[in-house]
């Protein structure tokens, strides 16, 4: 059985007279795979993550969404965080005077719950961050500070890396988190990431560049275009999408209608 | 002319007040009392046609039929002072009951040389010379005529000296309990606080009450010596057939520091003004201000920094946290002397709305005629930030945690700057519970403030 299951999945901005923007999305994701996501701006790839997410602010109108023989649509986002969905955001929250590690540690005891595994107290949670920091190396400060308040845009993404180290999801939505890092932080970022490859895990990465694909190689490269996904290869498809840009396929669909 | 009867409501309480007094109060008292409740007499009460009382409707207040309160201890008041004492956390501890200096409820100490904390009838019985020099000096009955009315009926309240040099490490508590009475009762406490140069202090006001409607009519006066830091908290809880108006006046001579920590958890309608002079060169001023009421509760909080001497700092966070129908008000104005150079002021307002029917109005009011200055202010308001929500439910935080832990974080910016143990306590568990979180919820666990604040 596949990990995500998408299926003809439409949504649009949930206000009235809201504009389409996924259009009928297919995507089958199994364990143990990494796929990649590119498109152009506004092709509906962050929204796609946000969806997967369960983002209010978007409205799903038709299709389906199953994850793990679940109906993910019919889940709340924090449901779908317990049962082990993650998204590692394009733009974190800063969130003014709640420390990382109360909020981490909130997070962590969350899925815990769910599963009927004993929640974790202070000491046991420090033991669990310290290697995922060393790995991401994040200073021992950064526990301490209010989540993402006066972090560089750097910072911010590997935070994001850090917190879905110490999540353990199944499901690793990583929405352009390669824009903005220079290439120590993607560097760093990249190994973060690939030490979360795992048969029984599957990663995503929404990106605009080939550049991160450079890092993390991916089993699948998906184009995103107009709210669908229009053309699937391998990685060798991230390559010659950077070598000849988007407008070829845009032809390739064009004449295929 | 509603406001003309209740207005001799007061008028008439002051005529039997000075028929109780014995003709036992020096001249210099009584003159000012008389220029008080004359100044009343002449003005009312205020109406919201007055720019500094638009936002507030003082008409329950003028509709009211108060009858002085007296002091007697009942078991109502015992009760409340008994949950809002600090014990062998303050250095001393003043208890007044509807305004009265309550001994058998007040917990006297041994003072360090130079302290003096006494109630205020015991000064003036003494007519220490102090008082003359100082009492309705910084007060003025011109600008509010609650400040005039309060000063029409000083009798009783608290004294505080404390002479050159002098540095406390405990905190003083003022606790003032009203219960009302069988009919609506007003009292008309009046603090003095005098500390004179190189003074390191920590002082607490706390008014509690419970019971029948009830008014109190707080007066405040703080003289800051040169080269001093006085630090004030003053926490409000009272039931919700209470008025609270208070007025906060303070004068800070050179190079001292003024911090005051102001919380609001309720009463029907609460009004304070809190008003610092920086008279001395190199004078800071930080007030921060923390308001958490819910019901139809309405609180407004006026505020004037004026500057008067040049290379004076303030700092200014009042946060508003709105449920229910509550509403509040806050107005900031910061006055700039010509003669104020170099002044450094900034001034931030954020409001939480946590119902559509809350409300909240917030405004700045910059008067600066001095060219070399840097003032800012900003001011939001808003509900809990969905961003901020959908962020941690995509981390498995319930919707509800998410909200509750939100508002509690906004709040906790303030609690977490305060230093005297017990107040920050009492608030973050009347924040964690108002929340529906874990009462042992601690501002620790959320970690340390990142924004720098000086306190």
């Amino acid at each position: 059985m596949a990990l995500l299951e998408i299926k003809n999945l439409h949504a649009r901005v949930a206000a009235p007279g809201g504009r389409d923007i996924l259009k009928g999305v297919d995507l089958t994701i199994n364990r143990g795979e990494v796929h990649a996501i590119m498109g152009k701006n506004g092709s509906g790839k962050s929204t796609l993550a946000q969806v997967i997410m369960g983002r209010e602010t978007y409205e799903v109108t038709e299709g389906s969404i199953t994850y793990d023989g679940k109906d993910l649509i019919e889940l709340s986002s924090e449901e779908r965080a317990r049962e082990g969905v993650f998204l590692a955001f394009q733009y974190p929250v800063e969130i003014p005077g709640v420390s990382t590690s109360y909020f981490l540690r909130a997070a962590v005891n969350a899925v815990k719950k769910h599963r009927g595994e004993p929640e974790l107290d202070s000491v046991q949670f420090l033991k669990l961050v310290k290697d995922k920091m060393a790995l991401l190396k994040m200073d021992p400060s950064f526990m301490n500070r209010a989540v993402n308040e006066g972090f560089s845009g750097g910072e911010k993404k590997r935070n994001e890396v850090f917190q879905m180290a110490v999540m353990n999801p199944i499901l690793g939505l990583m929405d352009e988190t390669d824009s903005g890092l220079d290439i120590d932080a993607l560097k760093i970022v990249s190994q973060g990431a690939n030490s979360l490859r795992s048969p029984e895990r599957a990663i995503v990465m929404v990106t605009h560049y080939q550049r991160l694909l450079n890092y993390i190689a991916p089993d699948f490269v998906h184009v995103m275009m107009d709210g669908r996904i229009v053309k699937t290869g391998d990685k060798s498809l991230a390559l010659e999408l950077e070598e000849r840009g988007y407008d070829w396929v845009e032809k390739e669909v064009a004449a295929a209608v | 002319m509603t406001q003309l009867i209740e207005k001799d409501v007061h008028v008439s309480n002051f005529r039997q007040f000075e028929r109780n007094r014995n003709g036992d109060t020096p001249r210099w008292l009584d003159l000012r009392r008389r220029a008080g409740i004359e100044r009343f007499e002449r003005v009312g009460f205020p109406d919201s046609k007055q720019e500094e009382w638009r936002f507030t409707n003082v008409a329950p207040i003028a509709r009211t039929r108060f009858a002085l309160a007296d002091g007697r201890v009942d078991d109502a008041a015992r009760e409340r002072a008994g949950a809002y004492t600090f014990g062998h956390d303050a250095l001393v501890e003043l208890v007044f009951v509807n305004g009265n200096f309550s001994p058998e409820l007040s917990r006297a100490a041994t003072l360090p040389l130079g302290v003096t904390v006494t109630s205020l009838r015991e000064a003036l019985a003494s007519n220490d010379a102090l008082l003359e020099q100082h009492l309705g000096r910084y007060a003025d009955i011109n600008a509010n005529p609650f400040v005039a009315l309060n000063t029409g009926f000083i009798r009783d309240g608290a004294f505080v000296h404390l002479a050159r040099g002098v540095a406390l490490e405990q905190p003083i508590h003022l606790l003032f309990v009203d219960t009302g009475g069988a009919e609506p009762t007003v009292s008309h406490p009046r603090i003095l606080i005098v500390a004179e140069d190189n003074v390191e202090a920590t002082l607490v006001t706390s008014f509690v009450g419970a019971g029948s409607t009830h008014l109190a009519n707080v007066v405040t006066e703080v003289s800051v010596g040169n080269d001093s830091r006085i630090e004030h908290n003053k926490l409000q809880h009272d039931c919700s057939a209470a008025f609270h108006v208070s007025t906060l006046q303070a004068r800070l001579g050179r190079a001292s520091q003024f911090v005051s920590h102001a919380a609001t958890l309720g009463s029907k309608l609460t009004r304070n003004d809190l008003n610092v002079t920086l008279a001395g060169q190199g004078a800071e001023a930080v007030l921060n201000g923390l308001v958490l009421i819910s019901g139809n509760q309405h609180c407004d909080n006026h505020t004037i920094l004026e500057h008067a001497a040049p290379n004076c700092p303030s700092h200014e966070l009042y946060k508003h946290v709105l449920r229910d129908e509550a509403t509040g008000v806050f107005k900031g104005k910061i006055y700039v002397h010509p003669e104020a150079q170099k002044t450094d002021s900034k001034q931030t307002s954020k409001s939480l709305l946590l119902s559509d029917d809350a409300s909240m109005n917030s405004q700045p009011a910059l008067e600066i005629y001095a060219d070399d200055v840097k003032c800012t202010h900003g001011s939001t308001t808003g509900p809990v930030d969905e961003d901020m929500v959908f962020y941690l439910r995509s981390r498995g935080v319930s919707l509800e945690a998410a909200r509750h832990l939100l508002t509690y974080a906004f709040a906790a910016d303030i609690t977490r700057r305060i230093k005297v143990e017990p107040v920050r306590r009492r608030l973050e568990d009347f924040m964690a519970a108002q929340a529906g979180l874990p009462r042992d919820l601690r501002i620790t666990d959320l970690g340390e403030a990142t924004e720098k604040h000086r306190t």
